[in-house]
């Protein structure tokens, strides 16, 4: 029972990385409609980022956490300015190549200035662990931050969308971007606001992912990208809670896969568990089913 | 006649629009003045929706001019286009269905100060008191009439000069076609020039000074709205002999 409660408080946590993540994907598919693949490799970049600035500049671990911030920020703006706004009237297809390469073009550059040698990811968030039935179920502080930060970041962008007019407007564009250009909303504003808010997340992300497991290298952010970008899939692709539902299951059913059915099998369960899904809900647990423009 | 004392407030010269390959409208020209009410008249597919998505920015013409207020706004941009004082309520409605009603109004007023929607708003209910009672409701769960109001209303928060409106009238039962174009007058009387483009020719002439009627992707017929309701070729097309 302590050990089933552990394995569960494990997934949260995990499945709280996830949900950050896949709120990048979800709110940038809302949004511009396209599946920004290089989103996980942003993830890797803030890592790397926030360990540069601890490691080599030693600042103190939240002033790190701002820095990947901002460079994360930059960095989504950018590479939606230069790689997708000139595609923005192009098939999907190109524009879902493009991604790719985006993802490709991060995680090289990664290789070059910080080689294939895993850093190892210094435990600064640890500063003590609650003990609970006699010490047999023990967490620690990373994983208190890491649930903590999650539901922080849900409140905080709920709030964004339903109170302020930027939000409102976001959720505009999403709806129907020509509409929304007819009330004089930016619309490549908008996008790009949604790219900044999205990679912030993503640095966010990556420093919280890379307490927990402190190995850090280019392909870093990989899986658990793909992991997010299943996730919000699974919870409704575009839909803010659903990206929270969707990340916090798949981190609970991976953690608890793996505790007791295969460590092997534990990845493959997950997508098991979102084929099946997507077979009786194939808009996701939260999606809207599509409606096509008449 | 006086009309050359003032610049048209919208004057829209000869222009040329494509869908890919297809010449969709091809070189049409007119003038709306200042207190007007202009209707643009055709069959299906004559491209009144194109044309009325040219003016507001959201298409861009291949050639020709399109100026407003004696300023040119060809390229600028849907966005910054409204900001000028011109607004499009479009074919379809296209309110933000998961929004609420009131949001969508808020939306409406994006381009004002924020300390001036309050009274607009009150002013967008004043005139359609059921969206007062539907203020927190989500937009999607609108009637067509419903939804046709609210697509006005939030037209209206822009405080526009020029109000375009496409097909207003569409999908609705006569009752409420008739409660539009008493809408419209209203508005008209209020100040605000009106561009509109309808199925039903019959009334929008009746309200019309001034008409244009549309074949495919050409001027055919314009002059005063009581000159082309009488026209025969406009009753045999359009008005059903
Ligand atoms: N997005 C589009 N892509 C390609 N062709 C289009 C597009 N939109 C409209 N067209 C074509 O342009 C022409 C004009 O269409 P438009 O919608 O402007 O007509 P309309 O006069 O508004 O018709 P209706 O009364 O049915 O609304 C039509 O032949 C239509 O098929
Ligand atoms: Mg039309």
């Amino acid at each position: 029972m302590v050990s089933f409660l552990r394995f569960f408080i494990n997934g949260i946590s995990l499945g709280s990385v996830y949900a950050i993540i896949a709120l990048g994907y979800t709110m940038v598919y809302g949004i511009a409609k396209m599946l920004n693949f290089a989103h996980g490799d942003v993830i890797m970049v803030g890592a790397y980022i926030a360990f540069c600035a601890m490691s080599y500049l030693n600042l103190p671990p939240l002033l790190a956490v701002l820095c990947a911030m901002v460079v994360c920020t930059c960095l989504g703006v950018v590479i939606e300015g230069l790689a997708y706004r000139p595609l923005r009237q192009a098939a999907k297809l190109a524009v879902l190549i493009t991604a790719i390469g985006v993802s490709y073009l991060l995680q090289n550059t990664a290789l070059l200035i910080w080689s294939s040698n895993p850093k190892v990811f210094p435990s600064v968030f640890n500063v003590g662990q609650i003990r609970l039935f006699d010490g047999n179920l023990v967490i620690s502080s990373e994983t208190i931050l890491t649930i903590v930060a999650n539901i922080v970041i849900m409140i905080a962008l709920t709030l964004f969308t339903s109170r302020t007019k930027m939000g409102k407007a976001m959720r505009a564009v999403s709806e129907d971007r020509g509409a929304a250009e007819l009330m004089g909303i930016n619309v490549n504003r908008t996008i790009s606001l949604t790219f900044a808010i999205g990679s912030a997340l993503a640095a966010i992300a990556g420093v919280l992912l890379c307490s927990s497991y402190p190995t850090l290298q280019p392909t870093t952010g990989s899986m658990p990208g793909i992991k997010a970008f299943t996730a919000a899939v699974f919870g409704g692709i575009g839909s803010i809670p659903g990206a929270m539902i969707g990340g916090l299951l798949l981190g609970i059913i991976e953690i608890l896969g793996k505790a007791y059915i295969s460590t092997e099998l534990g990845d493959a369960l997950v997508f098991a568990v979102l084929i099946v899904v997507l077979l009786f809900k194939p808009a996701g647990l939260l999606g809207k089913p599509i409606r096509e423009k008449v | 006649m006086n009309t050359n004392s003032k610049a048209p407030l919208l004057k829209v010269d000869d222009i040329h629009v494509y869908y890919g390959s297809i010449h969709a409208i091809k070189g049409i020209s007119f003038e709306v003045n200042e207190g007007e009410i202009v209707t643009l008249i055709g069959a299906n597919g004559a491209g009144k929706s194109t044309t009325l998505n040219t003016v507001s920015g959201l298409l861009k013409p291949r050639l020709g001019m399109i100026s407003f207020n004696g300023e040119s706004i060809v390229g600028m941009g849907a966005s910054r286009i409204v900001a000028k004082g011109m607004a499009l309520c479009p074919e379809g409605r296209r309110v933000f269905q998961q929004m609420t009603v009131r949001e969508n109004l808020e939306m409406g007023g994006f381009t004002r100060p924020a300390d001036e929607i309050p009274a607009s708003l009150e002013d967008v209910f004043k005139r359609f008191p059921r969206l007062k009672e539907r203020e927190k409701q989500v937009a999607g769960t609108l009637s067509g009439g419903e939804q046709q109001m609210l697509a006005m209303g939030r037209a209206l928060m822009s405080k526009p000069k020029l109000l375009m409106l496409d097909e207003p009238s569409m999908g609705l039962a006569p009752i409420l076609v008739e409660q539009i174009f008493d809408i419209i007058k209203e508005l008209h009387g209020a100040g605000v020039t009106i561009l509109l483009v309808e199925q039903n020719a019959q009334m929008a002439l009746s309200i019309a000074d001034r008409a244009y009627v549309l074949g495919t992707g050409k001027i055919t017929i314009s002059g005063n709205a009581a000159d082309v309701l009488a026209d025969d070729r406009v009753r045999a097309a359009y008005l059903g002999g």
